[in-house]
């Protein structure tokens, strides 16, 4: 069958897409890849992307030789500890500029978004002498109480703009059925925003999963998250490819997949919603 | 009754988040503020001395300072535009009709969800190594002497690294802005006999510019302070080839310990942040709320 000139361009056009997408997506798949191999293998000078023997020893020699699920476990509760603790204090912020609009509210936006600006180093050495003081250093506490701050505006923001598209009246129809403002956000907000609110809570998962500045800086071998364990791979131990890759690979799969899940909310959270 | 009961709920709703931004932010900048007028290392505690604007005239005229910051210029500026370019020509090349549009947008997606330390140690050992990575036996293979990545190019080597991390964050939101383009006037501009081109800087750039704000804005706010790719590469090196502003603070505050230098560096990379800051909110103050 002959192609029409429209199929034949969508051709070229998959072709073209398909390549570049790929190799994109190359070091990811490489390092998944290399995790099955055997070190001798990961450096061989003519390396086999399928064709070789597959072992998983590199999993088990990652698993049995470091504290491996000691880090993953911190990685979990920062990530997830300090995402429902923000959403705790930025729900009641949001639902109030989103519906309770006054002249200040949107200086108050753009205020909460200049934190965001404030570069780390400058309160670099404030956070870490107040953190050894008070015995925050090497804690999870500690660090939840960091990524907690440093991603409440991206909180306040994203919850915002899911609010502000709920229609006014279905508030105000519960108001006139007599209800109470802890009704109004149990019963009738809440429902309707939980997309939002789920969007929200595992956006913030992904971005606390991923921090390397705080969690490098504020931890040592106690509780320190993935980032920083990988990090301790630098040398000379990332010589042993096949090792990192699946340390590597067990650290990014588990957040890789929740992001392709959460793309369309990512887009908005992280635009401060002026791209939906 | 109900409003003015509300109201005063909704500013007490407000007031943790407020209040903690606030503690977030000024407690700790007055603290880096005080410790730079100090002369204060943490190795010799309880010797601290105010001793003014020294901190800052040191850190200020240390040759390293000019070369971290220029350094973040291009860091920041290459970065931005290889993800800016590239990212409009992926959204372009998205929004066709293709086969299998979900998995190549996934494929896209990927490398913003691995973690810097992953992406930085992926591609330094496993890319970039100059005997065993993949780019040398490439250039083995194809008889071309094997580059020596973090020696020979180390900025331009984290540049391509970050890229790597942040293309998929330009396109995916350029993709977004470009798919609710509307489709009628770009057959109307068709009938009027426009080209591809003129379409392109007439029409789509123009209805893009929201969403390039809004990753210039979102991309400096990172880039400024890119701090974990570079410790796991290259620590800086060599000399201060590939020390930016974060990194070098890190070094003076928290390997050296000179808390006053330190800080008198925090203050300064506030300021270069605000300048930035000014210049971006304006941008997006113009373009967001429209």
């Amino acid at each position: 069958m002959a192609l029409t000139s429209g199929n034949k361009s969508k051709l070229i056009y998959t072709f073209l897409a398909w390549s570049i997408s790929g190799l994109i997506f190359f070091p990811i798949l490489w390092t998944v890849i290399t995790s099955f191999k055997t070190e001798a293998e990961a450096i061989s000078a003519t390396p086999s992307l399928f064709m070789f023997e597959w072992t998983l020893e590199n999993y088990r020699d990652v698993l049995a030789r470091s504290e491996y699920f000691n880090h993953f476990w911190n990685s979990i509760v920062i990530s997830l500890g300090s995402s429902i603790l923000g959403l705790l204090i930025a729900i009641p912020a949001a639902w109030s500029m989103a519906f309770v609009q006054t002249k200040r509210t949107k200086n108050l936006l753009m205020w909460m978004l200049s934190t965001k600006m404030l570069p780390p180093v400058g309160v670099l050495i404030p956070i870490y002498l107040l953190f050894r003081d008070f015995g925050l250093l090497d804690t999870k506490t500690g660090l939840v109480i960091v990524m907690t701050l440093i991603n409440l505006p991206i909180m306040v923001w994203m919850l915002y703009t899911y609010f502000r598209e709920i229609p006014n009246e279905i508030l105000e129809a519960a108001r006139m059925d007599g209800a109470t403002i802890g009704e109004e956000i149990f019963h009738v907000l809440l429902p309707i925003a939980l997309p939002g609110i789920a969007s929200t809570l595992l956006l913030n998962v992904i971005l606390a999963w991923n921090e390397a500045f705080w969690t490098l800086i504020l931890t040592a071998a106690n509780a320190a998250p993935l980032t920083a364990f990988i990090a301790s791979y630098s040398s000379p131990e990332g010589l042993f490819y096949a090792k990192l890759s699946a340390a590597s690979a067990m650290a990014i799969v588990p957040i890789l997949i929740l992001g392709w899940f959460s793309q369309k909310q990512l887009v908005r959270g992280l635009s401060f919603g002026a791209v939906k | 009754m109900a409003t003015t009961n509300s109201r005063s709920l909704a500013r007490l709703m407000l007031f943790p988040s407020v209040i903690l931004l606030l503690a977030w932010m000024i407690v700790p900048l007055c603290m880096t503020l005080y410790f730079s007028f100090l002369d204060y290392n943490l190795l010799s505690p309880g010797n601290e001395e105010f001793i003014g604007l020294l901190n800052y005239e040191f850190f200020l005229t240390d040759p390293a300072f000019l070369e971290s910051f220029f350094n973040t210029l291009l860091l920041v500026g290459g970065v931005l535009f290889i993800t800016l370019t590239g990212g409009i020509g992926l959204a372009i090349l998205l929004d066709q009709a293709i086969w299998g549009r979900n998995y190549v947008r996934i494929m896209v997606l990927a490398p913003f969800f691995v973690m810097p330390t992953v992406s930085a140690l992926v591609w330094k050992n496993m890319l970039m190594n100059p005997v065993n990575g993949l780019f040398a036996h490439f250039a083995d293979f194809i008889g071309v002497a094997p580059i020596d990545f973090f020696a020979q190019i180390p900025l331009l080597s984290i540049i391509i690294i970050v890229s790597w991390q942040w293309l998929p964050f330009a396109a995916l939101i350029l993709l977004t802005s470009i798919q609710s383009l509307d489709r009628e006037q770009l057959e109307a501009a068709d009938l009027d006999g426009a080209g591809p081109f003129s379409k392109f800087i007439y029409i789509v750039l123009p209805h893009l510019s929201r969403a390039v704000t809004a990753v210039i804005l979102i991309e400096t706010i990172f880039l400024l302070s890119i701090f974990a790719e570079i410790l796991v590469t290259t620590s800086g090196g060599p000399g201060f080839a590939s020390t930016n502003i974060t990194y070098l603070i890190y070094t003076q505050s928290l390997l050296q310990f000179d808390v006053g230098g330190g800080s008198a560096g925090g203050i300064v990379a506030v300021i270069i942040a605000n300048i930035f800051a000014i210049f971006l909110m304006r941008l997006i103050g113009k373009n967001l709320e429209g």
